[in-house]
């Protein structure tokens, strides 16, 4: 956990007076809502179709269960009662009133939280592997890292009003876990030659109507140098990327159109000019900002206590959930722990008041107060002694948030759709709740194996439909909802974008197109251990197509 | 849907209303024949012609203060007179979410 | 359009020429970036103060020859959402020393004073009356920045090193 100190304290402060002077300004006529409109976007505050909407940040996914508390108390007090985790690890309220923002904004300032920069064309909120500091393969705590560069670019003079929106990760581990080559700017902790750590620079990433993966434009960029990088890129993105269409106003626009060598020269002539000035980090500042993260006093423990192999035996639920959402941790006697947000019949990501007070007690008691927040729209509790994983288990069975599915089909990454958002052009979450329904037997599930099921409402994509094993976009034909059917994207190290495999079904046959597929799969694949997207990758998307239109 | 925030030019075919979000906690409102709003569909001015609804956009767009984002949306008259909503997306916007929201644990 | 400088509200001293318009006697002139360019030395040689108004689409390393005979730079933001003379001015200010007035033009409301502040601008063409009285509260809006940038405030960063007792920053 980062602790806030005086300084961030102060400036979440500051900005909560500053949005309550605006909001009072709009309110009495004095701005209008041309005017006000990109003053609310730049706190987080959308409007959507019933409602104004606060998406609030979640810096790298990191929540303590304070936090997690005040979450709760916000969703009851000022919204419905529950809240919608994103695909950025970041919480969305969809009910929100204007006039109850700024003490909402208050409250959650007094926990260190804010919703600055979750809308706007800024650096949007930080995102990473949400196993960072507990995973057994990572290089390093890629959040200290993150919160350098959050603190960098918040309220930053100079790239508040940039042609876009600008989405940064920052990945740690062999197997990226943090969707990295869709961001605009990702960086990697690596290793070099020398056994030095570094960064590798990858630009130009990003879903939405043009998609591309981010290219390497650095292979290995010093720590010391990590700001005035930043700084360079994004100075360069500022002055040159497209402001006369907004569809190509994204970096991987300016990226693909320049060519990445040309971008990264542009890049490197401005960072020549800035990198040995006040942006050279030295041991003692970034000390300063890690030391300011907190990590638990572990045990000394042995992995596999005996207890587990017993619950194990006397529980086949809990013998599954251990199989499916719990992972190594670093610390041996310790875990990871997956919390499903994708109950059946629920809707993916979404999280009542109740359960967000629930696992911050349960985080209190098994996980040293602390809790993560996947891009997957699902909770982490990172570092649960393994002995007390039956309990934990039951305790969370009981708050419905141990369905054993993660990774599994119906583990859907959705975004909220034409159900709230004013941008859709098609429902998602529906959608997501068909399918789940139809793979409701968990065996079948686990004999599918891992299979991502991605579903965004438009062609913005917050639903990661590209990198997708199964994409699903919705769009409109003639007042009615459609949707286009990729297959083979993936978000990991191996990043792929999907392949389309014919023209959009109708609302009603989108499950069916997905069972269709998944028993194609079943027959397709050479044997049990070759997963989904590796005989999509084998075969191509062809025997797919053939299998859903055959009868269409 | 297309989102109406990209409506350019007013093609009126058939009965439509001008509909925003009140500015103070976003709730689907419509404009009234009296220049007021409302959020009861059926209290909403119809027009039938491009003129009758230009008229109604100019009123809602100066009133600034009190609704966001006016727009033409289409509505159904029935035979009865009873007005609903003309497409999916105004379906929603006035009935809510088609998914059921999340109850608090133990309902 | 309402001027505002050091926090209070003043006439303009400079008169706007138009391209194919004489140039008074004397008088501090601001022209277009494409007559300051054709007619550079003798605008440079001329008596009275100089400024160019320049566009956000152009880099600012043209006027390097240039700075030592520029009074004033206006840059311009054509919509509140075009922030490209926020890079500008920083360029200006840091990376080629300029120390002349750097004017902030175009749609400029109380919103942006601290970033237009921050960029290094000390004069702002605003463009509501009733947004010049509130400069100094905006400006002062922040008592905490993350980042260095043209006004010379030190960072929360730096800050924290400097109260930890760390070796003393080479900023400001």
């Amino acid at each position: 956990m980062y602790v806030y100190d005086a300084f961030d304290q102060t400036l979440v402060a500051e900005r909560v007076a500053e949005f309550r002077d605006q909001v009072a300004r709009r309110l009495s006529g004095e701005l209008t809502e041309d005017e006000f409109k990109p003053l609310r976007l730049m706190n987080g505050v959308y409007l959507q179709l019933h409602a104004y909407m606060l998406r609030l940040a979640i810096p790298y996914g990191t929540l303590s269960s304070e936090q997690l508390r005040m979450l709760a108390y916000v969703a009851r007090k000022y919204d419905r009662g529950y809240g919608h985790f994103t695909t950025r690890q970041n919480i969305q309220y969809h009910w929100i009133k204007l006039a109850e923002l700024p003490d909402a904004m208050a409250d959650f300032a007094s926990v260190g939280m804010h919703g600055m920069q979750t809308s706007g064309n800024c650096v949007r909120n930080l995102t990473t592997d949400q196993w960072a500091g507990v995973a057994p393969d990572e290089i390093e705590d890629p959040r200290v890292w993150a919160e350098l560069i959050r603190q960098h670019v918040t309220l930053h003079p100079e790239f508040s009003f940039m042609p876009r929106k600008f989405k940064i990760a920052v990945g740690t581990s062999q197997h990226d876990r943090a969707a990295l080559r869709i961001h605009d700017l990702a960086l990697q902790l690596v290793r070099n030659d020398n056994g030095e750590t570094g960064f590798e620079v990858m630009v130009g990433g990003g879903l939405g109507r043009t998609p591309f993966l981010a290219k390497t434009i650095k292979p290995f960029l010093a720590k010391r140098d990590v700001l005035s990088y930043v700084e360079a890129i994004l100075r360069t993105y500022n002055q040159f990327g497209r402001r006369d269409n907004i569809y190509k106003a994204r970096i991987k626009i300016l990226v693909h159109e320049l060519g990445p060598e040309a971008f990264a020269k542009e890049v490197d002539a401005e960072w020549q000019i800035i990198k040995d000035g006040e942006l050279a980090l030295d041991d003692a500042l970034v000390d300063e900002i890690a030391g300011r993260f907190s990590y638990p006093a572990y045990q000394q423990l042995d992995d596999s206590p005996p207890q587990l192999a017993e619950a194990r035996r006397a529980a086949r639920g809990f013998d599954a959930w251990l199989g499916n959402s719990v992972a190594n941790h670093k610390v041996p006697g310790y875990a990871i722990v997956t919390l499903s947000l994708k109950p059946e019949g629920g809707t993916p990501g979404d999280a009542t008041a109740d359960q967000m007070d629930a696992i911050a007690d349960l985080a209190d008691r098994y996980s040293f107060g602390e809790i993560r927040v996947g891009h997957e729209q699902n909770l982490v509790l990172p570092h649960v002694e393994q002995r007390d994983l039956p309990e934990l288990w039951r305790a969370l069975a009981g708050i419905g948030v141990a369905t054993p599915n993660v990774n599994l089909v119906s583990d859907i990454i959705s975004c909220p759709g034409l159900d709230y958002c004013s941008l859709a052009n098609a429902r998602s979450i529906p959608i997501a709740q068909e399918i789940a329904r139809r793979f409701h037997n968990l065996d079948l599930q686990r004999q599918l194996g891992r299979l991502h099921v991605n579903i965004s409402g438009c062609i913005n994509a917050c639903g990661h439909h590209h990198v997708g094993h199964i994409g699903i976009l919705g769009v409109e034909k003639n007042g009615e909802e459609f949707y286009q059917i990729t297959l083979g994207g993936k978000a990991d190290e191996g990043a792929t974008l999907g392949t389309l495999i014919g023209p959009a079904v109708p609302y009603a046959q989108v499950a069916d197109v997905v069972e269709d597929i998944a028993a194609a799969y079943l027959e397709l694949r050479q044997r049990p251990e070759e997963l989904f997207i590796d005989t999509v990758k084998r075969t191509g998307v062809e025997p797919f197509r053939e299998r859903v239109y055959a009868t269409r | 849907m297309t989102s109406p925030l990209e409506q350019k030019k007013i093609k009126v075919t058939g009965p439509v209303v001008v509909t925003a979000n009140r500015v103070g906690d976003g709730a689907v409102v419509y404009s009234r024949a009296d220049g007021g709003w409302t959020t009861a569909l059926d209290g909403a001015a119809i027009a039938t012609s491009s003129e009758g609804a230009q008229a109604l956009m100019t009123a809602a767009l100066d009133d600034d203060l009190r609704a966001v984002g006016p727009y033409i949306a289409p509505v159904k008259l029935s035979a009865g007179g009873q007005v609903r909503p003309g497409n999916l997306r105004e379906l929603i916007r006035l009935g809510g979410p088609t998914i059921e929201l999340p109850l608090p644990l133990g309902c | 359009m309402q001027l505002v400088e050091n926090g209070k509200l003043v006439e303009d001293r400079y008169v706007h020429v138009d391209d194919d318009a004489p140039l008074p006697d004397r008088l501090p002139v601001i022209v277009s970036a494409k007559r300051f360019l054709a007619e550079a030395d003798a605008l440079v040689s001329r008596d009275g103060s100089l400024g160019v108004s320049w566009p956000n689409d152009r880099r600012v390393n043209e006027l390097k020859p240039w700075l030592g005979h520029l009074a004033l730079i206006a840059l311009n933001f054509p919509k509140f959402r075009d922030g490209r003379a926020y890079s500008q001015a920083r360029q200006l200010r840091e990376t080629l020393g300029f120390r002349g007035t750097l004017r902030a033009t175009g749609d400029i409301l109380r919103d942006q004073f601290g970033f237009l502040v921050r960029a290094g601008f000390d004069s702002f063409a605003v463009k509501k009356t009733a947004d010049a009285p509130a400069f100094a509260a905006s400006v002062a809006r922040f008592s905490v920045v993350y980042q260095p940038s043209a006004d010379g405030r030190l960072s929360a960063l730096r800050r924290r090193s400097q109260s930890a007792g760390a070796k003393t920053p080479e900023t400001v």
